[in-house]
């Protein structure tokens, strides 16, 4: 390498050339190690919640009303029946897929698109809807309530 | 360079460190106008190093089962941080190693660098090419999108074609008779553990029998070095070589990361096991040449079953070519010829399948 | 001739002796049903035969069995099948031992029909239960093969009533069923299969089978449409309809040819509907355009936001979370649409800037994605840079080293 004894100063194209390597080699290392370090570090929202997800927190509803929540990539309907039961259901309509509200007067679930309404265990009981909305666990976790797909294979 | 030489002191006392890496620093490679050939393999190398390590950052964040296993990678996409970066150049690089991996093949096959004493290297590394095609294929399904999905179920739908075994074989595949979430399961540990090990393996054997031979110098090269002595050029891997090594691997990563950034790896929508096959479903490209071939064989050839058929043909093909440079045989040049034009045939015979498998309809 | 047919082919009805079918089945039309037609209609799976309507003795054989003796009535009258089939689905206590649940008021719901009435007076060419039923091959409705099954009313109603030719005499129009099919209920019914769509028995009915009041219109569309109906309760259009006698949502919709409502209506062009009734320049006309302006306006708003997320996706950039933001604009879009029918351009305002408001969202997020793709090449463009700087590095390097090595 070049060890002909010691050379007091490298020529000046010599230098240059060890500068532009070894430059050129640091920061295209820093380039690679950068993304690579903050990749690592976990993002605040723990996951997409295509299984399971924390729709609400404990005392966010009130007895006798319902939330919207996103669900994977559809949304889900949340509600506190007024005995304190949790329940979840897709909140897609099974009719043309308008998105259904609880109505907290006749304790019903309804689609303002065409009058459907179900029951809140998603049954169909009237209107054009021709199948029940899929229903989904609910667990009190600590404070939070998470809601998670039936288990299937 | 002080701190250098102090390190390989310290080594030198405890290992005998420069006796253990003489032989390599003796190490040269031969140089001739097809010399830039030999870079394939290191390449190759290189992608397989740049997959351990962006999988092993993937597996930071994926979660293999068929109810989150989608959902896990679109997080990686959109909400890890440079996540969309390090799962695009997982995906451009598998498919950039199957490329080079092949090329690698087929430039050892025209170089005829695969004849004594290379003859094992040639097995090891064909059997590093299967390997190579099973990672793409069990890594396809990870990400569990529909054209995936399909894409597998229609695969290993084809193994249970093979006769006697197939249907256990598909089974064993599948982890049942449907692909289901136990597929994935499967697949992943085959991804991830199985296959990484046997490569590994693999790899060191290829590598050591490189080492044991050295680099092959292609015969019409050898016959000119022969008549002139003098013309006979090499260079010394350490570090002539390797500099130059390094600076194809800089731009292989310059390429790849180009790819990441301007064409991500798109992820598709979650598979629906009852829903309906999309229309135009079909392999990755490095099966499209065997789909293609299958799809024109005739459903039934004298009694025999056309796919059956076309997958003992194929399976034939493969046993064959692991072998090939036993068939070479004691003759000077009918051998080398035979195997150079199944070589020519091979070659073009994928790429047109390949090819007309996308553009036919 | 035709005796000897009858005793060589030997068919008999699986169930009860019914040698009608006997002879029946080889001759030509009209006296022809086959086995394989009666098998077919629900009255002989429950177990009846030709006598329970024709009389005679199904277990005789040959002619014997059409004995007048024996109660045997030949052709049915068209003036005596309501009469007929009353016999047995008016009576309560009989329909009770084959279908608890079946209705028995059919008769009585005929009779009020306009069908009814006319057949009251003397006109046999109106409808009567085998028109609509058919007779020797009558399936219930909801098997998809009978003529009353959701799908095919409103074929077997045009079996007449599009016939121009039959339809002379009366004054009706015969245009219904050919307007029909261009409207979205038909569309509902037959190409997407939703088998809650209205047919023509959904708002005329179906044994009491007469137009609606041009009162009660609205309380036919409202079963249904509710929201619709409850804004143009409060709405001034409804007394100022039912002041001039006008049939309320037919006014603006129609009543069998109801397309798919557009903007356009909103407007002045060739389908505006407002302004045939209101004069240009008017509070009202000023209404209208303001109502138009808006759904315009989030329609737009939508439009762009949907376009600028779809550059982003196409390059790549992942936006599921403003792709599904976008269906809750399309919805408030939607819902000012059904604002409209309370005719108060405040009530639509609310809506479209509640619309206005997520598209906005969606927008920026649709920026937010292309400048994140914007980054993303310029972090690769330095790092490309520094890439080229180690590769030209290299090469100076690998140069410069083999010259002094070639040099010594």
């Amino acid at each position: 390498m070049g060890s002909k004894g010691s050379a007091p100063v490298p020529p000046p194209r010599r230098r240059i050339v060890e500068v532009l390597l070894g430059g050129g080699l640091f920061a295209s290392f820093v380039s690679f190690l950068y993304p690579v370090l903050r990749y690592l570090v976990p993002p605040a929202v723990a996951n997409l919640g295509g299984d399971e997800i924390v729709a609400c927190k404990l005392g966010d509803l009130k007895p006798n009303s319902a939330k919207i929540f996103r669900f994977g990539s559809r949304p889900g309907l949340l509600l506190l029946t007024p005995e304190g039961e949790y329940r979840a259901l897709s909140a897609v309509c099974t009719h043309l897929g308008c998105t259904v509200q609880y109505k907290n007067d006749t304790h019903q679930i309804w689609c303002a698109c065409h009058n459907g309404l179900y029951d809140l265990s998603g049954r169909n009981v009237s209107g054009p809807p021709p199948r029940s909305l899929e229903s989904f666990d609910v667990h009190v976790r600590g404070a939070e309530v998470v809601v998670s797909r039936k288990r299937s294979v | 360079m002080r701190l250098v030489s102090k390190v390989r002191g310290w080594l030198d006392e405890r290992f005998g460190w420069a006796e253990l890496i003489a032989p390599l620093r003796e190490k040269s490679v031969p140089v001739h106008k097809l010399s830039y050939w030999y870079f394939l393999g290191g390449i190759t190398l290189f992608l397989f190093g740049i997959q351990v390590f962006t999988g092993i950052l993937l597996l930071l964040y994926y979660r293999p089962s068929a109810n989150e296993a989608f959902e896990s990678v679109q997080y990686i996409m959109t909400r890890v941080r440079f996540g969309w970066l390090v799962r695009s150049i997982h995906s451009w690089a598998a498919n950039l190693m199957i490329l080079t991996a092949f090329a690698h093949m087929f430039s050892v096959l025209f170089l005829r660098a695969y004849r004594k004493p290379r003859e094992l290297t040639w097995v090891s590394g064909m059997i590093l090419l299967f390997l190579v095609l099973g990672f793409g294929f069990s890594g396809y399904l990870l990400p569990w999108n529909t054209l995936a999905f399909f894409a597998t179920k229609v695969g290993t739908e084809i193994t249970a074609q093979v006769p006697l075994v197939g249907h256990e074989l598909m089974i064993l595949l599948r982890g049942g008779e449907e692909v289901t979430g136990a597929t994935l399961t499967r697949f992943f540990g085959f991804h991830v553990a199985l296959l990484p090990g046997l490569t590994t393996l693999m790899i060191l054997l290829h590598l050591a029998l490189v080492q044991r031979f050295g680099m092959s110098v292609p015969p019409r090269v050898e016959a000119q070095w022969k008549a002139d002595p003098s013309k006979a050029r090499e260079m010394k891997f350490f570090p002539n070589f390797l500099l130059r090594e390094m600076m194809a691997w800089y731009i292989a990563l310059g390429v790849l990361g180009a790819l990441a950034a301007i064409a991500p790896w798109e992820l598709g929508t979650k598979a629906d096991p009852f829903g309906a096959a999309p229309a135009g479903i079909r392999p990755e490209w490095y099966f499209m040449f065997m789909f293609q071939t299958l799809k024109f064989i005739p459903s039934k050839i004298w009694r025999v079953d056309g796919e059956v058929l076309g997958i003992l043909v194929f399976g034939l093909a493969g046993v064959v070519w692991v072998l090939l440079p036993f068939f070479e045989g004691k003759r000077e040049k009918r051998g080398p010829r035979m195997l150079l034009g199944a070589g020519v045939f091979a070659l073009c015979y994928i790429v047109a399948m390949t090819v007309y498998g996308y553009v036919a309809k | 001739m035709a005796l000897v047919i009858c005793v060589f082919t030997g068919t008999s009805h699986a169930q009860t002796a019914n040698t009608c079918l006997d002879c029946h089945g080889a001759l030509d039309p009209p006296l022809q049903v086959t086995e394989a037609q009666f098998s077919q209609d629900i009255h002989s799976q429950k177990g009846l035969t030709c006598a329970s309507c024709h009389g005679g003795d199904p277990t005789k054989a040959d002619m014997d069995a059409m004995n007048k003796s024996a109660g045997f009535r030949g052709k049915i009258e068209r003036s005596q099948v309501p009469a007929l089939c009353g016999r047995c689905h008016s009576d309560g206590t009989f329909m009770r031992q084959y279908n608890p649940g079946l209705r028995t008021d059919q008769l009585s719901q005929y009779q009020t029909s306009v069908h009814g009435k006319l057949f009251a007076k003397g006109d046999t060419k109106v409808a009567v239960c085998t028109d609509c039923h058919g007779v020797h091959d009558l399936r219930a409705p909801s098997d998809a093969a009978s003529r009353v099954h959701p799908l095919n009313v409103a074929k077997t109603c045009a079996r007449c009533h599009a016939d121009a030719s039959y339809m002379k005499g009366y004054s009706i129009p015969t245009d219904q069923f050919a307007k029909y099919s261009t409207s979205v209920h038909h569309e509902a019914m037959v190409v997407r299969g939703d088998l809650s769509a209205p047919t023509c028995t959904t708002c005329h009915g179906n044994h009491g089978a007469a137009p609606p009041g041009v009162d009660s219109v609205r309380n036919v569309c409202s079963n249904c449409h509710v929201f619709q109906a409850q804004m143009y309760e409060k709405s001034t259009h409804k007394a100022a309809f039912q002041s001039a006698g006008l049939p309320g949502c037919v006014v603006c919709h129609s009543n069998h040819g109801v397309t798919h409502p557009t903007d356009a209506r909103l407007g002045t062009g060739s389908q505006a509907i407002c302004m045939q009734c209101h004069t240009p320049g008017d509070e009202c006309d000023k209404a209208r355009a303001e109502m138009l302006a808006g759904l315009t306006n989030l329609s737009e708003a939508i439009k762009g936001a949907d376009q600028v997320v779809g550059v982003a996706e196409s390059s790549g950039m992942e936006v599921s979370e403003a792709r599904l933001q976008q269906d809750q604009a399309r919805d408030s879009l939607t819902k000012a649409r059904v604002t409209i029918h309370s005719f108060q351009r405040a009530l639509v305002d609310q809506d479209i800037q509640a619309g206005l408001k997520i598209a906005a969202q969606d927008l920026q997020a649709g920026r937010d994605a292309l400048a994140e793709r914007e980054y993303r090449r310029r972090g690769l463009g330095y790092a490309l840079v520094f890439i080229l700087l180690t590769v030209v590095g290299l090469f100076l390097y690998i140069r410069q080293n083999e010259r002094e090595s070639a040099k010594s």
